[in-house]
This record gives C-alpha cells, structure tokens and sequence, in this order.
C-alpha cells in the first residue's frame, strides 16, 4: 500500500518539477511548483516526518508561494516581454541559434548530474539503503514518537538550540534586507515634495530643526 | 519502499532544478529552479532521517526551509528592485551589478 502511495506522490513531484522547468508563464511555474511541493509534503509523511510535512504545506506552499505570486502578478508577464523585445529573435525558442545551443548543453550537463548523483547516492554500498528504515515500534513495543511535533520541538530547544537561533537571526537580517532592497529609492537632490506648502512653513523659517540649519547652510532661500 | 527510491527520487528533482537554473532566463523562474534543488535535498535529508530513526535530519531540513525562506525574501526583493529601475528582467541581459 505505501508503495502505491509513494509511486503516486513521485509521479506527482516529478511533474510539478518538468512544469517549474518547462512552463513558459512564470506564473503557471509557480502554480505548479505548488503542486511540487504538496506531492513532497505526501512523500514526506510516508517517511514519518509529520512535523515537516506540515510546515511544508502551511509555509511553503503558503506563504512563500503567496509571496511567489505576488511579485509575478507585479513583474511577471512585462518582464518576459522585455527580454524578448530586447532580443529580437524567434519567439518560439526565445533564443537565437546560439542560446539554444547552449539550452542544450545545459539539458546535457544536467544528464550528467542526475547520472553522478544516482551513482554518489545509490552506490554507496551501505547497507541500510535498501530497507525500509527503523522500525515503526521500540525494542519495548511501544510506537516511536519519531517525527511528532512534540519530538521536533523538544530537539529544537534542547540539543539544536543554538541553530534555532541563529536561523532566526538569518530570517530577521533577510526580512531587514528585503526591505530595503525593495524600497522606493529616493535621491538625495529629490525635492518633488518640498514644495507643498504646509501652515507651518509659514510661521517659521524653511530650514527649522534640519540638518541644513545646524551646518549653518540655508538651502532654497526666496 | 526502500530508501534507495527516495534518494533516486531527491537525484532526479536536484539535476532537475539545476537544469532549469542553467537554462531559463527569467530570474524569477530561476528562483523556482533554486527551490527545487533546495527540496531534492530537503527529501534526501529526511529519507535519512528515516533510515537511522533519528530526527536531526529533520531539523536539518527546517533549518534548510528557513534558508529557502531567506533566500526568496532577498531574491524577490532584488526582483522588484531591478522593475523599479526599469532593467530588463532577464539574466542574460544583466551582465552589470553596478548600484
């Protein structure tokens, strides 16, 4: 019966692979590295990582895929019609003769990686591959709370405590870093909105508790 | 099912996640790509984690999810950024990284 499972939950994460690589609308790449995802979540509880499959599906193909969505909905679909425009070339390979030539290449260097990977990871000779893995009880009979979330999280805050922390800091400096690398970039000689004239401006002197006034400089005297 | 299916099924999603990164031009479909490399190894990590009944390749791959989760944030931040300077969005026009 898992066997089924997992025959059906590969064909699944397969295809939702050749889809990310293969679909021409970024945003049918997303929907199906959705699909991806979800099959991996399946895989995932067939080998008893409940706690993973759960975060992958609420996280993963949640948010970050909402996220995902929101910046093709932005960018998307301009951004493919750009690059064409620029290239000038068949629209249907989106590429000259010389980038399909290395399209090529790259499906054969991707070949090879599949062939060296099978090969690093099945013909390692250890033993423990081709079973099924540990026991689904303890040596005492009774069933493992392997995978659980109660599991995780007493690993997480006792012996990987120190990563947990460190991987929180990673995603604070990535969030800082996000915004401000999607900000609205203002230059430094940008007035457009100095010229509204508020009450204030008219009861005291323009440069009034800025940097211009303490270096003694009056910029835009009238 | 052995664990061997699961580490072939790991193999093939890595060398094809890297295929798309080799091959596509839209830097949003490459990041797709990158999160299918990350997930191969996500799946090889917890088919391990299965083998030995023992749950640090688990954790391995949550840390690995938060990984995945930084490198989208920063990723897609860069993304709009380059919308908002009106570059082209597509890495093979790209060859400068000047601010």
């Amino acid at each position: 019966m898992s066997s089924v499972f997992f025959f059906i939950a590969a064909i699944g994460v397969i295809a939702g692979a050749l889809g990310v690589v293969l679909m021409r609308d970024p945003f049918f790449a997303v929907l199906s590295l959705v699909v991806h995802l979800v099959s991996l979540a399946a895989l995932f509880l067939l080998l008893r990582a409940q706690f993973v499959a759960a975060v992958q599906v609420v996280v993963y193909a949640g948010a970050v895929m909402v996220l995902y969505v929101f910046v093709v909905a932005y960018v998307g679909g301009e951004g493919e019609a750009i690059g064409e425009r620029l290239r000038g070339s068949t629209p249907a390979a989106g590429g000259g003769p010389v980038a399909s030539g290395l399209r090529g290449l790259g499906a054969v260097l991707g070949a090879a990686l599949l062939v060296e990977l099978l090969i690093a990871l099945l013909g390692t000779g250890l033993e423990a591959i081709g079973h099924e893995g540990a026991p689904f009880t303890t040596a005492h009979g009774e069933a493992q709370t392997f995978g659980t979330p109660a599991y995780i999280g007493n690993l997480l805050l006792t012996r990987f405590l120190l990563a947990f922390e460190i991987a929180s800091f990673l995603l604070l400096i990535a969030a800082v870093g996000g915004v401000v690398l999607a900000r609205r970039r203002r230059g430094l000689g940008d007035e457009e909105d100095e010229d509204v004239l508020t009450p204030l401006q008219l009861v005291r002197p323009r440069d009034t508790g800025t940097m211009a006034e303490a270096v003694g400089t009056q910029r835009g005297r009238r | 099912m052995s664990i061997a299916w699961y580490l072939a099924l790991s193999a093939i999603v890595f060398s094809l996640g890297a295929v798309g990164v080799m091959v596509r031009r839209n830097p949003l479909v490459v990041l797709l790509c990158l999160e299918l490399m990350l997930n191969g190894g996500n799946l090889a990590l917890i088919a391990f984690s299965r083998m030995w009944g023992n749950g640090d390749g688990q954790i391995l791959a949550l840390v690995v999810m938060t990984v995945a989760a930084c490198e989208v944030c920063i990723g897609l931040g860069m993304i709009v950024a380059l919308y908002r300077r009106r570059l082209p969005i597509d890495v093979d026009e790209l060859r400068e990284l000047q601010g």
